[in-house]
């Protein structure tokens, strides 16, 4: 079995950066790391591909520039190889540029199984995973609480607003995996030394048949018009507990009425 | 100038229409000449609703027999505007929900168009719609607008508009057929599942108290769970102790997670970071519990109390339980 892991290194969310004044978007410019959210996704990989007894793990990212540090991470965490397509002109892509080059690295390894997280960590839009599946043709399945892979079928349970549906789904499919629902194993010594060798196929844009006016500044849709500080609020009252706080949370919740 | 015609993707709530599509009709009936709706399943159950609120058809797939809302919607749309069986609308908004998104993403490869996500506030510029996305923990208010050809997506958060009746007759339920899904039409729902929660739902609450990592292990979730039911509060969370695997990730209040603007949000040993004060700082009021007197959620507290959760809470919550 071959699933193939969407990730995204992002700026470390501790020192996240700022937008960059002249383009009104994320600077790049400072390191990258793994996006957390997609360590779930990595994780649910390498149990997959332990439970069926066989398979790889193959990450699929991208980036305007070099970056692999955060493709290191995954890969020491047991992942066997990676794609990174990274072109300068994918700077400014929008969700929808995302999407067109994640898919087109992906269809080239024929995964039986694609799995992205919910969402990233910084841009947040929640609609790459489905969009990809789109873009491939494929069903998905987003929002998995749990995955089991048997013969050519995924059971998924997903968070609903209700609760969770079991949901069953032929592959090759797309499993958008939410935080939490695996624990993701940190990287041994042993694999952190194996990861500097593992393979990393570097690619730009032309090597998967993209145009650039498809992705980057010239893909995107959309611009951003105004950048303006949110109206602050004020901090209140601070009270160090001396064993009597809780009789101060009473009172303000009497003032509001609520108790 | 306003739109002439806007679509929001009407979700079922458990008593009627979602407030989502309520919140986001009252904005629609703003920016737009006419409002419809579009959802996957009845339309005749809710049309006497929407038309309260102003939509004049509800376009409706009928049920969907277990196949995904996301791919059957985004591809009855699709069909529906590129056989000419309906005019595109200008815009069309879905919530930021489990479904919402999937029906967008979907859609947007569909009619090659972007989607611009977590929008908390809509205007028109023109004669197109600009909106309003927080970032950096809501510090900065970034405004963006569609370049390409629409219709224009938009994914709106909950809690950014207040739904309004404005009295109308019932909206008329217009077919919405689901063409051949192919390929992508394979997943399809087996079985479902309510989990039963005590108390208010955590994005209707007029109470919320979270937990974060402050509170050292899972077990300890327990006293969040005591002091809210005996507030009558949803039990929340902060992203750390949801990727930990303490509690589901449908607790998580913050970016990646629900907004919640309750009368009353208390934060329990939850630092304040910038992800989660985006999804809690248009609470009413604000009262933070933490040990660490330097920890960012202060700088948003009506009430800070330096202190450590473990003594603080269950004193609070006998104190209240004495009442």
């Amino acid at each position: 079995m071959k699933v193939v892991v969407c990730v995204k290194q992002i700026p470390d969310p501790a020192d996240p950066g700022a937008l960059d004044p002249e383009t009104r978007t994320l600077r790049r410019n400072v390191k990258l790391i793994l996006d957390e959210s997609d360590s779930y996704g990595v994780e649910m990989a390498l149990q997959l591909v332990d439970a069926a007894g066989e398979g790889s793990v193959h990450l699929v990212s991208m980036v305007p520039n070099d970056e692999v540090s955060g493709l290191r991470t995954a890969l020491a965490m047991g992942a066997d190889s990676a794609t990174l397509i990274s072109d300068e002109v994918l700077a400014g892509s929008d969700a929808l540029g995302t999407s067109r080059v994640l898919a087109a690295a992906i269809e080239r390894a024929e995964p039986d199984l694609v799995l992205a997280a919910t969402e990233s960590s910084d841009g947040y839009t929640g609609v790459v995973p489905a969009q990809v599946a789109e873009l491939l043709g494929l069903p998905s399945v987003t929002f998995a609480k749990e995955i089991a892979v048997e013969g050519s079928a995924a059971t998924v349970r997903r968070q609903t607003e209700a609760g969770a549906d079991l949901v069953e789904c032929p592959l090759p499919a797309v499993v958008s995996v939410t935080a939490g629902v695996v624990e993701p194993r940190y990287p041994s010594f042993r694999g952190i030394m194996q990861a500097k060798n593992k393979p990393v196929d570097q690619l730009k844009i032309a090597d998967l048949g993209i145009a650039a006016e498809r992705v980057g500044w010239a893909g995107a849709g959309q611009e951003i018009t105004d950048v303006a500080e949110a109206p602050e609020r004020a901090a209140g009252e601070v009270v160090v507990d001396e064993g009597d706080a809780h009789e101060r949370i009473v009172a303000f919740l009497d003032e509001l009425k609520v108790i | 100038m306003a739109l002439d015609k806007i679509w929001v993707f009407c979700e079922a709530g458990d008593d009627g229409v979602a407030t989502i599509t309520l919140e986001m009709l009252a904005k629609a009936r703003e920016v737009a000449g006419t409002v419809e709706v579009f959802c996957g399943g009845d339309g005749a159950a809710c049309a006497a609703e929407l038309g309260d609120h102003g939509v004049t058809a509800v376009h409706a797939t009928g049920d969907l027999d277990g196949r995904m809302k996301g791919v059957s919607v985004a591809s009855a749309v699709a069909a529906a505007i590129s056989d000419g069986g309906v005019v595109a609308p200008d815009a069309i908004l879905l919530g930021t929900t489990y479904d919402g998104r999937d029906v967008a993403a979907r859609l947007s490869v569909k009619l090659d168009v972007s989607v611009l996500s977590n929008v908390v506030d809509l205007r028109l510029d023109g004669d197109r719609l600009v909106g309003v996305e927080p970032v950096f923990g809501g510090t900065l208010n970034v405004t963006s607008r569609f370049t390409g050809g629409g219709p224009d997506i938009w994914l709106v958060r909950p809690k950014s508009f207040e739904p309004a009746a404005v009295g109308g007759s019932p909206a008329e339920v217009v077919d919405l057929p689901v063409p051949d899904l192919g390929s992508t039409g394979g997943a399809v729902v087996q079985d479902r599942f309510t989990e039963e929660s005590e108390g208010p739902k955590l994005d209707e609450a007029a109470i919320v108290v979270s937990g974060g990592r402050g509170l050292g292990a899972a077990e300890a979730y327990s006293l969040i769970e005591g002091l809210a039911k005996q507030l009558g509060a949803a039990p929340g969370a902060s992203r750390a102790i949801v990727d930990a695997g303490w509690v589901p990730y449908s607790y998580q209040v913050g970016q990646t997670g629900k907004v919640v603007k309750p009368t009353v949000y208390i934060a329990c040993g939850i630092s304040g970071a910038t992800q989660h004060l985006v999804g809690m700082k248009g609470s009413k009021n604000i009262i933070a519990i933490n040990k660490d007197s330097e920890a960012p959620i202060f700088a948003v507290a009506d009430l800070g109390i330096v202190g450590d959760v473990h003594k603080v809470l269950p004193k609070l919550t006998e104190a209240l339980e004495s009442r």
